[in-house]
């Protein structure tokens, strides 16, 4: 496994879940808890989120991006613990698709997550402690639960788009469900309205992994002054398999050797593609929390839109103003097109405006996060379609 | 003989509307009443919803097949999703729309009547515009030249022509009678892209219109 068990930076974590830096961070007093699906109140909570680009007089130009599982708030900036710019900065900025300087971008850390909204990692402020496995386990609509009440702190009453890919685009559909008339348009990307017996299955093995490794102390290891480092890598490379696909695997790395001519006939990474996966593994786990992928791969696994609404997924939508842009890709095995057909017919029988397209690639799950011509000009072409509708007039 | 027909249908054929633009679009377009909720399938590149949006500000959205063609739709920012006439209609309610318009697209689909009972179910009325194979030029071709006709508005091989149901205008109207669809409307134009004296009896349309747009409702 490399390099990944030196000690943990557990001080730094735990710091980045309670004062994120270069963010900005809402806080919700005992006044105003948080009513989770579990039956429990969270309180107090708070969120960590970016802004970019102004509000205009109206407050109708506000666009939510939802980031996926290892995701965060920094979209369109550098991150401060990676270092590494924002991860969608191909769609969100100045000029681009999601345009800046058009719209206003909020983007916050998910519920459950690690980089300053409150999640397992966060200190429990009732024992002073990090919160663990005692933290509730949350689901996509406590998520999504969470962001209004951050909309309502920033006074926004009306979204112009909410976006996201992956576990984004199951909070962009639980927005369109819950918060129909604050939603104008939605761009749920490479995203399903039920998470599959497969992928439940692969979060499965990973959570396995994580709880598996003799460091992860029932969660307890900030405490315990241990860190699962071990469990989390093979969990992220199990899934960042899925996110990928056989064309792209096979393109990239091929059956190459590691700096290497022969085998070595041992259980070293020969393999380009192992050493690939095993850097993939020990660079994730600098930057995530174990116990926060637990809770947020359970909150995918427990999402399904259709359970809430009589098991049809169309009365989710039913007289929805929403405007939705539907967007999957060839490759994708692990949210493949015939979810995101599901999803647009569920939208035509409830009768909302409904585009769909699906983009040719090799590239996998993970296409929704790269340089996609195709995905960028759709993007854009369908939010100024949305942006005319709405009123919204050429820049500042 | 036959070469001098040729000749004269080259001469007609360059003589139509530049660039090959389709017609029949504007014709259909002016069926539709502004402000309809309207579904068109077989969208293609947008062109008639685009047209319908600008010019009678119509709730537009499309289904089309092909994946260039939507994904083209889209970023012009219609609501264009991928889809096909002959399986997917089903998924839409009753009444979903005011009119739903196949252009161009009836004689390429599996089951014609089908797709026809659906876009009359989904849709208070239903605009079909389509190719006449009883056209003189296509006439003269199977008889003189003994072949597949083939034109710049058809220009495919039989063994790679998606177009697998041509009918005539009279034939259309015997689907017409069969679904129990009423014709409210119905324009027969020429190779110029002319319509057709309305007053003509229908022998002379089946004859001399190379293309037709019928706007049909629910028999009630």
């Amino acid at each position: 496994m490399g390099d990944v068990d030196t000690a943990p930076d557990v001080a730094s974590r735990g710091r980045e879940a309670d004062a994120p830096r270069n963010s900005s961070v809402a806080r919700f007093g005992a006044e105003r808890p948080l009513k989770l699906d579990a039956g429990v109140e969270l309180s107090p909570f708070q969120i960590a989120y970016k802004t970019y680009g102004t509000l205009n007089a109206e407050r109708s130009n506000a666009v939510l991006i939802c980031h996926a599982l290892t995701g965060d708030h920094h979209v369109a900036s550098p991150n401060p613990v990676t270092g590494k710019s924002g991860w969608w900065e191909t769609m969100v900025g100045p000029g681009k698709p999601i345009d800046t300087e058009r719209y206003f971008v909020i983007c916050p850390n998910v519920l459950g997550a690690c980089m300053g909204t409150s999640g397992p990692a966060s200190t429990n402020p009732k024992t002073g402690k990090p919160w663990g496995l005692d933290f509730p386990v949350i689901t996509i609509r406590d998520m999504v639960r969470a962001q209004a009440m951050l909309l309502d702190e920033l006074g926004i009453d009306t979204l112009f788009s909410v976006a996201g890919g992956s576990m984004g685009g199951m909070q962009v559909l639980q927005w369109a469900a819950s918060y129909p008339h604050r939603v104008f348009s939605a761009l749920p990307i490479a995203c399903a309205t039920r998470h599959s017996a497969q992928n439940i299955a692969f979060h499965e093995v990973g959570r396995q992994a994580v709880m598996a490794d003799p460091e992860w102390r029932h969660g307890r290891y900030f405490s315990e002054g241990t860190a699962p480092r071990r469990g989390l890598a093979v969990a992220r490379m199990g899934a960042h398999i899925t996110y990928l696909s056989d064309a792209a695997l096979h393109r990239k790395f091929g059956r190459k050797f590691q700096d290497r001519e022969n085998p070595t006939f041992s259980f070293d990474a020969d393999f380009e593609v192992e050493s690939y996966l095993r850097h993939q593994g020990s660079s994730f786990v600098e930057r995530f929390d174990a116990n926060s992928y637990l809770y947020l791969t359970r909150a995918m696994d427990y999402f399904d839109l259709a359970a809430d609404y009589n098991g049809v997924v169309a009365n989710a939508f039913r007289g929805a103003p929403t405007r939705f842009c539907v967007v999957s890709f060839t490759s994708d095995w692990l949210f493949p097109t015939p979810e995101s057909r599901a999803i647009v017919h569920a939208l035509n029988a409830s009768g909302a405006r409904v585009s769909f397209a699906e983009i040719v690639t090799d590239k996998g799950h993970d296409a929704f996060l790269l340089d996609e011509p195709e995905l960028l000009a759709i993007v854009r072409g369908f939010l100024e379609g949305a942006a005319k509708a709405r009123g919204l007039n050429n820049g500042k | 003989m036959l070469s001098r027909l040729k000749r004269d249908l080259t001469m007609a054929e360059a003589a139509r509307a530049p660039g090959g633009a389709r017609v029949d679009l504007a014709l259909v377009a002016d069926m539709v009443p502004p402000g309809s909720k309207v579904l068109d399938i077989g969208a293609g590149d947008g062109e008639l919803l685009r047209i319908l949006g600008e010019q009678r500000g119509v709730d537009g959205r499309g289904i089309e097949i092909s994946r260039e063609g939507v994904n083209e739709c889209v970023a012009k920012g219609l609501a264009v999703i991928q889809g096909d006439a002959d399986t997917d209609l089903a998924d839409y309610p009753n009444d979903a729309f005011d009119f739903v318009i196949l252009s161009q697209t009836l004689q390429a689909t599996r089951h014609p009547r089908v797709v026809l009972e659906h876009m009359l179910r989904i849709g208070q009325n239903a605009v079909v515009s389509f190719p006449n194979f009883g056209h003189w030029k296509i006439r003269l071709q199977l008889f003189f030249g003994g072949h597949m006709p083939s034109t710049d508005n058809l220009p495919y091989a039989w063994w790679d022509s998606p177009n697998i149901h041509f009918c005539t205008i009279k034939d259309f109207r015997a689907l017409c009678d069969v679904t129990g669809a009423k014709m409210e409307r119905a324009v027969a134009f020429n190779a110029w892209g002319t319509p057709l004296r309305f007053n003509a009896p229908w022998w002379f349309w089946n004859l001399f219109g190379e293309q037709a747009v019928f706007l049909l409702s629910r028999r009630g």
